[in-house]
């Protein structure tokens, strides 16, 4: 590639075939308490890409 | 869906549905977004040339050529193929894993922005602790309902839940003795005010609590406007040095400095700043104020523009930090790109009155903190368990397929649709949006992204 750089991210779709265990963290539970945001929630899942 | 935008020197353009993030020179950046306008790729050629007269055909044809490559690989213009996940959420089972308990509806300060009204929530009268009984049930009850999950999330919340910390050790030390024989993981957090913070307090604390939540404002005149005593007098320089202690004591284990920001302090930059350089905090989280627009610290539209040059020149500080060996941590700026939530979390949501429920001191049942009292949204309680399943299948089906106004945005998978509790606060309806707070979480996304991009270049 010449023109574009892409930075590694996690393959939503890939996700979708192994993900969805449901141990990750609440996410209003670890700081905020009054907005919702998924984004900074770590994936507790090891086997799950 | 792509959303592109350029910041702090950085082209940027997020792939909504794959979530890749791809750093494209002038010429890719601008080939991309007259794809995205529609343009034919003969069209868009023709566009580049016109936009760059020099250009050679060898750089058009390595553009295109780049961009074509992406989209093969389903990282560029990837189609949404997540709806049907989210089409059998009302048969998905969703064991709660977490509490939030309200172990004392009263509070040894008197902020006069406080959502919960100091414990005592909206309209409700009485004050009072969470006993022994009532908490060892509600644990039970989680336990009880939290099908094959293993990790618990329990929180202490109030009011102020140090004015009830005897109840908080002896549930910690009751769930300790139960979590072998069910397999189960607790994680406890603490909510706190810093007031009633001693030795003890920090023992227990950084001994059972997975996460510390410490309320401060920032600098001493922010903070001492609403985080007052009930005789009106800051709580400052009493609560800072509680905080500096507990958190040297921690050892590394995770903690938050949590502040609240309103329309009297939109330079709230200032406030983390001095937290970090002046008080010696690194794990800092720093929200927009909850509360009626007729309130006087209410944000206001006109404070939107400041607010996000605020969050700019704070994703610039923190790059810098970086750079220079003494990171911080910004609770909304901490995205885990590689490891972050599968795509099941990204349309679920927060988990208010599904997987996540707050418990009142006498045991009742509310889809979260910030619900609680509101009778209309009342699920239950502890001993009987959720009665009111109409609202719990509400709060199920809630998700971002499922708000209307979420469909066109480009955050969604960053965001799942927002806060229930503003959206209905906003709207009358948790199906609603709270735009305010849509421009703001945008905003802070676009900034997160930008510091990913600086750390992949890198520039930190
Ligand atoms: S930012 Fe607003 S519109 Fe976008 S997904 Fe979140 S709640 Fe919905
Ligand atoms: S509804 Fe809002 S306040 Fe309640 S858990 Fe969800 S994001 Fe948090």
């Amino acid at each position: 590639m010449k023109h574009i750089e892409t930075v590694e991210t996690r393959d939503m779709a890939v996700s979708a075939v192994k993900g969805g265990c449901g141990e990750c963290q609440t996410s209003c539970q670890s700081a905020c308490k009054t907005s919702c945001g998924i984004a900074n929630q770590a994936c507790e899942n090891k086997d799950a890409e | 869906m792509i959303h592109q935008y350029k910041l702090n020197g950085y082209n940027i353009v997020l792939d909504v549905f794959s979530g890749s993030i791809h750093i494209p020179d002038d010429i890719a950046y601008d080939a991309i977004r007259f794809l995205d306008e529609g343009k034919s790729e003969d069209e868009a050629k023709a566009a580049l040339r016109s936009a760059y007269p020099g250009i050679s055909d060898e750089d058009v044809e390595d553009t295109f050529s780049d961009i074509n490559e992406l989209k093969e690989a389903g990282k560029l213009f990837s189609e949404d193929v997540f709806r049907e996940v989210t089409m059998d959420f009302k048969k998905r089972v969703t064991p709660v894993k977490a509490l939030c308990l309200l172990v004392a509806h009263t509070c040894n300060l008197n902020c006069s922005y406080c959502f919960a009204a100091q414990g005592k929530f909206k309209g409700q009268e009485k004050a009072g602790l969470m006993s022994f009984e009532t908490g060892k049930r509600a644990l039970d009850f989680l336990v009880e309902n939290s099908g094959t999950r293993k990790n618990l999330e329990v929180d202490f919340f109030g009011g102020e839940p140090l004015v009830n910390f005897q109840v908080c050790k002896d549930l910690v030390a009751y769930a300790r003795s139960i979590e072998k024989e069910h397999n189960k993981n607790f994680r406890f957090t603490l909510t706190t005010n810093g007031i009633g913070i001693t030795d003890e307090v920090i023992e227990w604390a950084n001994k059972e609590c997975y996460n510390v939540v410490l309320s401060l404002d920032g600098r001493k005149e922010v903070n001492d406007r609403f985080r007052v005593d009930l005789g009106g007098c800051g709580s400052y320089d009493r609560i800072v040095p509680k905080f500096q202690k507990l958190v040297e004591a921690r050892g590394g284990k995770g903690y938050y400095m949590r502040g609240t920001f309103t329309h009297h302090n939109t330079d709230f930059t200032n406030d983390i700043f001095h937290m970090a350089d002046d008080l010696g905090f690194s794990e800092l989280s720093m929200e927009p104020v909850v509360t009626d627009p007729s309130d006087p610290c209410a944000l206001t539209e006109e404070d939107l523009p400041v607010l996000f040059e605020q969050y700019e020149i704070l994703a610039k500080d923190m790059i810098r930090r970086k750079r220079d060996g003494k990171p911080i941590t910004f609770y909304h700026y901490m995205i885990d790109l590689e490891h972050g939530p599968c795509i099941y979390k990204r349309v679920s949501g927060c988990g208010s009155g599904t997987e996540y429920m707050a418990v009142t001191a006498w045991g009742d049942l509310y889809p979260c903190h910030q619900f609680v009292n509101d009778p209309e949204y009342k699920l239950g309680d502890i001993w009987n368990g959720v009665t009111a399943e109409n609202i719990r299948d509400e709060f199920k089906l809630c998700n971002v397929y499922a708000k209307p106004d979420c469909q066109n945005c480009w955050a969604r998978l960053y965001c799942a649709g927002g806060c229930a509790a503003n959206a209905l606060h906003a709207t009358g309806d948790i199906h609603g949006t709270y735009e305010y707070g849509c421009e703001l979480f945008k905003k802070r996304i676009e900034c997160a992204l930008m510091m990913k991009v600086a750390e992949s270049k890198g520039d930190c």
